[in-house]
């Protein structure tokens, strides 16, 4: 109804209190219609909450939040026609074959008997179980299980679907299958709002919004992410005695972070003249550098400097 | 709407009839509780472990122990010699009763004195015990009239048309051989419905919280209502199945009988499951775990079946006990159950039963389903 501006989520000024543990602190926010929107951020920094409340599933301490144009708290019963919903623990009946799980959801959904069939079909398809439909659901392995949990949850066609973690715990291959699922769905015009701890799978959204302790500390496409979050220059550096090399840098001036990454360390300098420097003092102290160079900052570099605070001042919105 | 308490309804039965171990344990266990308790559960005292010691050795004594000899009440299983002997009998559980005559017994009693016998008892099982005493006095009774007749008899036979004696008739009514089993079968129907079905409703809510399923429930658009319906209907069912089986078995293997009208019995026991049904799910609103809700369920099942007039009088309970016996749906469930099946009574009598266990039903179910929110918090 009030979704003629575009979003298909609005929330303002959002609060989640248990008890007086802030889990959600005013967070706002929109995702519009037919975008990806990915939601990142440590253990315990509110993630699920915020999804809970915009299922209905929790109420809001106070502020407002739309979903397809409808208020979480007046009309949740409107919105739960309208979405479909993984919850993080998503578990399919395992005693009940996959056609019942997704005849079951189906009658839950309502979808009409004339559509009954198709719907299924089409889940069956896209979960990539034709064939397997009486197989007993506790029998399949993950990434069928996951995709079938897919399948059930939007087998009444909802043009929006929450995500929470739906790829924790299956085989990469499984996650990429699932990723093409959503990027398809995406594609016909479903808004997508899907958490993940996975930085390889942020890539894959139009924008992402970062949680830290209650807050939205960063909101913008992965690109603005990356360039925005670090202050500076960032340079991989690999040596020996990577212990001795982060005390060292530690203490040099103009080093403003280190953080480990592989077998490799990664710095935030102001100024990527510095290197020569940085590579005399190493040496100086014994250590061999094998290479130090400039690179552009991944996501994960981005997330570590946002949620350490140690990127410096960040953006809250970037511009789009 | 129909349509969506049809498919959870599928559901539940899947839940319910697909795994053989699910299936085993809806049969088996109250069968098994039937038989057992049919057996096991008796008031009456039989075969006594007895032990004598008679320092009298008389005609007279002899006789008097005889007759506990000839009673199936008592064996008795030792003939002692010293009073030294006693404690480790009673200690090592090898007797429960001690009979002791003194030297001078027979002497008193042709002195038309009064005679004692001591009677050592094994109080741990209090009530084998009290039944035992009954018993003993019974028989002393009886010896002693028998006794003072004879000796009537001998010194002035003119006197024996006198003689008065006082026979009671005793005519138990509906149980005429007072068949603890009687009572207890169709008890046991109750009791082992009421473990059944709470446990039952509260795990099936409780286990779909644990794995997840039930807050996937709770985004689509299912009114509590029909969640609720679809959740205890099933359970219904299978109470009243339960119920069936377990008369069956109970009139055919035990030979209690069903002199009532089996609609009248499953009248009560659609009201009493509503009660059950009710506590299953305000376990189940109040649980996250099927751990919590299986000790929830066991505190709420132990004192209800204590309660209920089961195995205890509710007549001899303290006052205050009594008042609480009213919220136990069970203690009418019972009256209902040895109504329909010893006395034969309908609902002429047992409709005040059956208006309790609606008022119980309704209030617990009406509980539940304010509890029974669609949100997490
Ligand atoms: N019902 C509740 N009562 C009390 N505290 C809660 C409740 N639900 C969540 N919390 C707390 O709120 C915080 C945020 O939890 P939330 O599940 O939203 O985090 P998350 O970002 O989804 O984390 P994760 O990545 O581990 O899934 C946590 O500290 C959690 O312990
Ligand atoms: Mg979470």
């Amino acid at each position: 109804m009030t979704r003629s501006n575009g979003n298909s989520v609005e929330v303002e000024n959002l609060v989640k209190r248990f008890g007086d543990f802030t889990a959600v602190d005013r967070i706002s926010f929109q995702t519009r219609t037919g975008e990806v929107f990915g939601f990142l951020g440590p253990n315990g920094s509110g993630k699920s909450t915020t999804i809970r409340i915009l299922c209905g599933l929790l109420r809001p301490t106070s502020g407002r939040a739309i979903v397809a144009g409808y208020d979480v708290v007046q009309s949740p019963e409107l919105i739960r026609r309208n979405i479909g919903y993984m919850s993080q623990k998503f578990s399919l009946y395992a005693d009940l074959t996959v056609f019942e799980n997704l005849r079951f959801y189906a009658g839950m959904y309502g979808v009409p008997a004339a559509e009954l069939r198709g719907r299924i079909d089409w889940a069956l398809e896209m979960a990539g179980l034709r064939g397997r439909e009486s197989n007993l659901t506790g029998t399949l392995a993950g990434g069928w299980k996951q995709r079938l949990a897919l399948g059930c949850a939007v087998l009444h066609r909802p043009p929006i679907v929450f995500l929470d973690e739906p790829t924790s715990g299956v085989d990469p291959l499984s996650r990429r299958l699932f990723w093409e699922l959503i990027q398809r769905m995406s594609g016909d015009g479903v808004t997508i709002f899907v958490t993940t701890h996975y930085m390889d799978e942020a890539e894959y959204c139009n924008r992402l919004a970062l949680m830290n302790g209650g807050k939205l500390i960063a909101l913008g496409t992965p690109t603005e992410l990356k360039l925005g979050s670090i202050q500076g220059w960032l340079l991989l550096l690999e040596c020996d005695r990577l212990g001795e090399a982060i005390e060292r840098l530690r203490r040099f001036d103009g080093v403003r972070d280190v953080a480990v990454f592989g077998n490799a360390l990664h710095l935030v300098v102001s100024d990527a003249a510095a290197a020569p420097a940085i590579r005399a003092a190493l040496e100086a102290d014994a250590i061999s550098v094998t290479s130090l160079q400039p690179i552009r900052p991944s996501l994960e570099d981005a997330f570590v400097a946002l949620t350490t605070g140690r990127g410096a001042n960040c953006p809250s919105e970037l511009p789009s | 709407m129909i349509e969506r308490l049809r498919q959870i309804l599928v559901k539940e039965f899947i839940h319910l009839f697909r795994d053989k171990h699910a299936r085993f344990s809806l049969i088996v266990p109250p069968l098994l509780q039937m038989l057992i308790f049919g057996y096991a559960a008796t008031y009456e005292v039989n075969r006594v472990s007895t032990a004598v010691l008679d320092f009298d050795h008389s005609p007279e004594s002899r006789e008097f122990l005889e007759r506990f000899s000839a009673s199936s009440r008592f064996q008795v299983r030792y003939i002692l010699q010293n009073e030294s002997q006693i404690t480790s009998l009673l200690d090592h559980r090898r007797v429960v009763l001690v009979l002791q005559i003194q030297p001078g017994f027979a002497e008193l009693l042709r002195k038309g004195r009064t005679a004692p016998v001591q009677a050592v008892l094994d109080g741990t099982d209090s009530n084998t015990a009290l039944i035992a005493a009954g018993y003993i006095n019974q028989i002393a009774t009886r010896f002693a009239q028998d006794y003072q007749l004879q000796l009537a008899d001998r010194l002035r036979p003119a006197l024996m048309t006198f003689a008065p004696r006082i026979e009671l008739q005793e005519r138990p009514w509906y149980n005429a051989n007072l068949e603890g089993r009687w009572f207890f079968v169709p008890g046991v129907i109750g009791t082992v419905l009421l473990v059944t079905v709470i446990t039952l409703t509260a795990f099936a809510v409780v286990r779909e919280r644990e794995i997840g399923t039930l807050e996937q429930l709770m985004v689509t658009p299912i009114s509590p209502a029909e969640l609720i319906v679809g959740k205890t209907l099933p359970f219904l069912l299978v109470g009243l199945a339960t119920v069936i089986i377990t008369a069956i078995a109970g009139t055919l293997w035990f030979q209690v009988p069903f002199r009532g009208n089996v609609f009248v019995l499953l009248l009560g026991t659609t009201l009493f499951l509503s009660s059950a049904l009710g506590v299953g799910l305000l376990i189940s609103t109040i649980c996250w775990t099927q751990q919590q809700s299986f000790s929830l369920a066991f505190f709420y099942v132990t004192p209800a079946i204590m309660l209920s007039g089961f195995g205890y009088p509710i007549a001899s309970m303290p006052h205050a006990l009594q008042l609480i016996t009213y919220l136990d749906p069970l203690r009418f469930y019972l009256v209902v159950l040895r109504g329909t099946f010893i006395k034969g009574v309908g609902l002429g009598v047992l409709w005040p039963q059956m208006l309790a266990m609606t008022l119980l039903g309704s209030g617990a179910l009406t509980l539940a389903t304010l509890r029974f929110h669609k949100t997490l918090d």
